[in-house]
């Protein structure tokens, strides 16, 4: 059981930081497109649903010209002692940036749902921008968050390619749940393979339950 | 309390375009804005309650101007303090009934409670019978209950002014006459003046102190009403 304890644990440490991540900047930047009025919003939507459609491979490898040593990212980190390639802080940003599209377009299209007139009503009522987007708008679109925060969640716990390009394979230091079945099976490793896909697959049934709890009642009751 | 009204708004869509040009002077406590659908009664409302910015013009409330194009004034939504009654009530979905009417008593960023209690919500809520229904939320209430919990949720926040956006056009035929008549006692004893805008004559003869005829963007100088309005105004 040890074999697929430490992976599971890391697994869900990046996968966690990754999507805990994903929901601030995918709610900004959804909020921001959907407010914007400009003709370069297509043109941005597109660029940042790019790690949605790009291969895993290629997102890795960006992410390691960027991010390496050398790279402009890396090398300024560098001088702060930072170092994001073969760490599990770097597997977050893989994961992360692999998961972002799926809170966006879904954060997206939940903030273009809210009928402005709820939003109107609130500032009627003597609101400011900020309360209205507190107590209305969000708490109104937070279905559609909730449900891309999951999806995201799902992706970033099953992110591989990414991940192996800049976080490597170390066991018990950058080795995820689904970099440890590769291993195994690489490896010729059947137990230790089935055991891993087991808790794998155990973990989304549990995800997936845990998303029906989590969107409120409430919501249940309107019609919209 | 005297509202003047002076705007113009274009408005461009791929099908058509539309311009606004309202101009009017209400002195009475009930004016009627009167007109088909598809009039611009609606943005005339919203540019009241400074929910549309109109393209030039002013608006001018009680002699504070709320808005004025030729001075760069535009009070807020927020701080004009007019109690907007929406054509569907827009009751928030994911409120309560008691946190819907109790909306506008924080300021910050956070609802009210489920069960929190103030004693201005205790207040309308009684009045207008919604306390047996004060913890359902909106889309467990019928249409003439909708009407009144919105109604609390614009007079809880102590408007100047009601606006009140076709407020019968949501309800079936019997419970049009019922609301229209409890509308109008509750309106006499508030002392609130209003704006009130429909396509429904039976409104007019009710709340139109003041009649303004609203057509294809603009005020009809129409003699249709003046006799109506000398006897309401008599009465």
């Amino acid at each position: 059981m040890q074999d697929a304890w430490i992976p599971l644990a890391l697994s869900l440490k990046v996968a966690g930081w990754a999507t805990a991540l994903d929901i601030v900047l995918g709610v900004a930047a959804a909020l921001a497109l959907a407010r914007w009025r400009s003709s370069l919003r297509d043109v941005v939507d597109a660029l940042l649903t790019l790690p949605l459609v790009m291969p895993p491979t290629v997102l890795g490898y960006y992410l390691l010209v960027l991010l390496g040593r050398r790279g402009p990212i890396g090398a300024w980190l560098d001088t702060f002692g930072v170092r994001l390639v073969f760490t599990w802080q770097g597997a977050v940003i893989a994961a992360m940036i692999a998961a972002f599209p799926l809170v966006l377009k879904s954060a997206r299209s939940a903030f273009e749902s809210v009928d402005p007139q709820f939003e109107h009503a609130a500032r009627t009522l003597g609101m400011g921008e900020a309360a209205v987007f507190f107590r209305v708008t969000l708490p109104l679109a937070m279905r559609g968050i909730v449900a891309g925060a999951l999806l995201a969640f799902a992706r970033a716990l099953g992110e591989f390619g990414a991940t192996l390009m800049i976080a490597g394979n170390l066991p018990g230091r950058t080795q995820t749940l689904s970099v440890a079945v590769y291993s195994a099976v690489q490896a010729g490793d059947d137990h230790t393979a089935n055991l891993l896909v087991i808790v794998t697959s155990v973990v989304c049934v549990v995800v997936l339950l845990v998303a029906g709890r989590l969107v409120p009642q409430h919501s249940l009751l309107t019609s919209r | 309390m005297t509202l003047t009204v002076d705007i113009r708004k274009t408005l461009v869509t791929r099908e058509r375009r539309f311009e606004l040009s309202v101009a009017f002077t209400g002195s009475c406590q009930r004016i009627v804005l009167f007109g088909p659908s598809g009039a611009g009664k609606t943005l005339t409302l919203q540019a009241v309650a400074g929910l549309l910015k109109p393209d030039a013009g002013a608006i001018t409330l009680g002699g504070e101007p709320l808005f004025d194009a030729s001075r760069g004034i535009d009070v807020p939504a927020r701080e004009r303090r007019a109690g907007y009654l929406f054509q569907d009530y827009a009751l928030f979905p994911h409120l309560n009934v008691r946190q819907n009417a109790g909306f506008a008593l924080r300021r910050r960023w956070m609802n009210p409670r489920a069960r929190e209690v103030a004693r201005e919500v205790d207040y309308w809520l009684d009045a207008f019978d919604l306390t047996s229904v004060a913890g359902s939320y909106p889309a467990q209430l019928s249409g003439g209950q909708k009407q009144r919990v919105a109604l609390a949720r614009a007079l809880v926040s102590e408007p100047r002014i009601l606006l009140l956006d076709e407020p019968f056009a949501a309800l079936d035929a019997g419970m049009r006459e019922r609301m229209r008549r409890e509308l109008s006692d509750l309106l006499a004893r508030l002392d609130i003046p209003m704006v009130l805008i429909t396509h429904d004559e039976a409104d007019v003869a009710v709340f139109g102190d003041q009649v303004v005829q609203l057509d294809q963007g603009s005020v009809q100088e129409g003699e249709r009403y003046e006799g109506l309005s000398a006897r309401n105004a008599s009465r």
